[in-house]
């Protein structure tokens, strides 16, 4: 999916806790995810601290469509 | 030897110097003779075979009559009872691509003779034939024909020979796996291959993993204040009740969902139809996967210029790689005309 719509010229930022399988499948843009039930969010946290940890996420991938990048980017 | 092999050879109407698309809507026929490529063929056969007749039918004409067009090519073959067919090449053709592919596959299995054609990799005869068929690749066009006739050539005469061939060794597409006793168990050969790896040293697998063609970075945004961005996620957040009944694995279809005056998402509204992880999460907050809560935070802030007014979404378990990729330019589509500047993709 993340190649069908960057085929038609508008980046993507994947977010995804596999990384491995989004390199594989061709992604540009990655930001690593929490955890595959709650990509982004950790149910052990309070709800103000996991709600930080959603916009770091968000602002990391902000920044990864912000970055001009020639190859596959894992932005950690 | 005493006598040669026979070979029928089968061509559209543009190698048979009918004429092009006009010509395309011509009925098969036949010629006790070799025409167009099938001189060059002859040239590499030498004495072992002999093109003994050429089946002739339109691009057209074989693909809006699927049924009939094949069954007269086939009693066209059947009559000069040859030893193999080739068809085509067909190069980047898309509809002689098919008629080649069927052909073949026909030839392969009603006469139980085999049958060999050449395509490029992205003809959609490819996909559809080639674990029917022997098909060589080829370059994308005509002026390929040079080199693809003698491997084609090479390849059918070991095939009259029923002598052993293989992808590898004589250069056409992998058809489907071949049995085989091997020396050594498994774990022995998986041992084997990953000290290879360690030492750096060439190993062949045994299960090469699918091909995935890459696509060129999407610019990067100059100024994110001015940016239209949009969520798309394959966790299958959903409104609750699933309005849509996307399937919770192997799913047929995405949903556009508006959000426009909508903040966050709530256990009551949200939930997630995807069958393929522990939803207990995603159901109990659904900005865990689809983060609406943050992005429009961003949004009122001016972090972004804009979210989209829609979010799409599917779900990504056993789901396969053509309806995602079916999905996916469709939803390409509309956010294009909706003026989209960048995508935040979630997977899970």
């Amino acid at each position: 999916m993340v190649k069908e719509i960057e085929k038609t010229g508008i980046p993507v930022v994947h977010i995804c806790t596999v990384v491995p399988i989004s390199l594989t499948v061709g992604a540009n843009r990655i930001v690593p995810a929490v955890a595959i039930p709650h990509p982004l969010g950790n149910p052990n946290l309070d709800a103000k601290d996991e709600k930080k940890v959603r916009r770091s996420i968000i602002e990391k991938s902000l920044e990864a469509l912000t970055t001009p990048v020639e190859e596959q980017t894992v932005f950690e | 030897m005493t006598s040669k092999f026979k070979v029928v050879h089968y061509i559209n109407q543009f190698y048979a110097g009918i004429g092009g698309e006009e010509k395309a809507d011509i009925e098969p026929f036949t010629k006790a003779e070799v025409i167009g490529p099938g001189i060059a063929f002859t040239n590499v056969f030498g004495d072992e075979a002999e093109i003994v007749g050429t089946v002739v039918c339109g691009d057209s004409y074989f693909n809006e009559n699927l049924e009939s067009a094949e069954k007269k090519v086939i009693d066209f073959i059947k009559s000069y009872n040859p030893d193999l067919v080739i068809a085509g090449p067909a190069f980047n053709a898309g509809r002689y691509g098919m008629a080649c592919g069927a052909v073949a596959k026909a030839v392969m299995e009603e006469l139980n003779i085999p049958a060999v054609t050449g395509m490029y990799e992205e003809n959609p005869g490819l996909d559809m034939f080639k674990k029917d068929a022997y098909i060589v690749p080829t370059k994308s066009s005509a002026a390929g024909m040079r080199k693809a006739v003698p491997v084609i050539a090479r390849l059918a005469l070991k095939l009259l020979k029923k002598e052993e061939v293989s992808p590898e060794a004589d250069n056409y597409f992998v058809r489907h796996r071949v049995n085989f006793q091997a020396e050594q168990r498994g774990s022995q050969r998986a041992v084997d291959m990953l000290i290879k790896k360690l030492k750096g040293e060439e190993f062949i697998t045994e299960y090469p993993m699918p091909e995935f063609d890459n696509v060129a970075p999407g610019e990067a945004i100059t100024d994110l204040s001015k940016a239209k961005i949009a969520l798309v996620t394959s966790g299958g957040i959903v409104p609750k009740g699933n309005p849509d009944h996307i399937e919770s694995s192997s799913a047929s279809k995405y949903g556009q969902y508006d959000i426009s005056g909508i903040d966050f998402l709530t256990e009551a509204t949200y939930e997630t139809a995807h069958g393929g992880y522990d939803p207990v999460y995603a159901n109990q907050d659904p900005n865990r996967v689809l983060p609406l809560d943050v992005v429009r935070e961003m949004e009122k802030e001016g972090k972004i210029g804009s979210l989209h007014q829609f979010f799409y979404s599917t779900v990504g378990n056993g789901t396969s790689v053509a309806n995602a990729k079916k999905f996916a330019a469709e939803i390409a589509e509309k956010l294009r005309a909706d003026g989209v500047d960048a995508v935040i993709l979630t997977s899970t």
